[in-house]
């Protein structure tokens, strides 16, 4: 599945949307990868991810290492709810900068 | 206790999502609460992930079995691989202040579920992974609020 990416200001944002599990969490680290090669400071939308385990979870650090690595940021938008659950038990939530929405991001 | 089901599933991560609504759809039908719904559906998803990933490394063709039992009170549910026996002292949560990718599942499973046991089958082959839940818990569950 393609995800889609738009361009809000000079953020890329990507939006992840379904079950980001085992299956699917290999295609959306090669998006989030390349976003990120691209030099773009990235957001990634979670508000449509039905549910998200723990290798869903390992592509989001994964960017976000490779975005810091690279000094740009990197940020959740939008967690859903059962993406939060997630974030938490693995308290991750305190370590993603994390947008409730594209208002917040530059205010 | 009574056994509900034994399910047999290759190791495929493709086999996870109809894993996943089966979970679901027993739980809800054994009267389980939304939240520990939730619980069990992360922890076995997490699980089978594990054995895909640590006992199978990737190999898409092994065994898994997964049995459900109740009794009053509580869901048991038993993983079963036929993969080579793992040292049970490897299997731990890992630091989470070191943030890293991978490692996260079996801190999952034991943040989720009530009881969590490791055990090499009894016959030189594979691995057991035994989780119990209440099916209506009363006190304090560990998932965060939705």
């Amino acid at each position: 599945m393609k995800y889609p990416v738009t361009e809000h200001n000079d953020y890329s944002v990507l939006q992840l949307s379904g079950e980001i599990d085992l299956n699917e969490s290999p295609n959306a680290r090669k998006q989030i990868l390349s976003v990120i090669k691209n030099n773009k400071k990235l957001l990634v939308d979670l508000s449509a991810v039905e549910y998200i385990d723990s290798s869903g979870v390992a592509s989001l650090v994964e960017g976000f290492q490779s975005a810091r690595a690279k000094q740009l940021e990197f940020a959740l938008l939008g967690v859903s709810s059962s993406a939060m659950q997630v974030l938490q038990l693995a308290r991750l939530d305190s370590v993603f900068t994390i947008y409730d929405s594209l208002d917040d991001v530059n205010s | 206790m009574i056994r509900l089901e034994r399910l047999h599933l290759l190791s495929r991560a493709d086999r996870l999502q109809p894993l996943r609504q089966f979970v679901r759809e027993l739980a809800v039908q054994q009267g389980c609460c939304d939240e520990n719904l939730d619980c069990m559906v992360m922890a076995i998803n997490e699980a089978c992930m594990n054995v895909m990933q640590h006992a199978y490394h990737g190999k898409d063709d092994g065994e898994i079995v997964i049995e459900f039992w109740k009794d009053d009170t509580e869901l048991l549910i038993r993983i079963y691989d036929f993969a080579d026996q793992v040292n049970l002292d490897t299997i731990k949560s890992r630091d989470l202040e070191d943030v890293r990718p991978g490692g996260l599942g079996v801190h999952i499973i034991h943040q989720v579920m009530d009881k969590v046991e490791y055990k090499n089958n009894t016959d030189s082959v594979g691995n057991v992974l035994e989780m119990r839940k209440q099916l209506n818990k009363p006190v304090k569950c560990d998932l965060p609020e939705k």
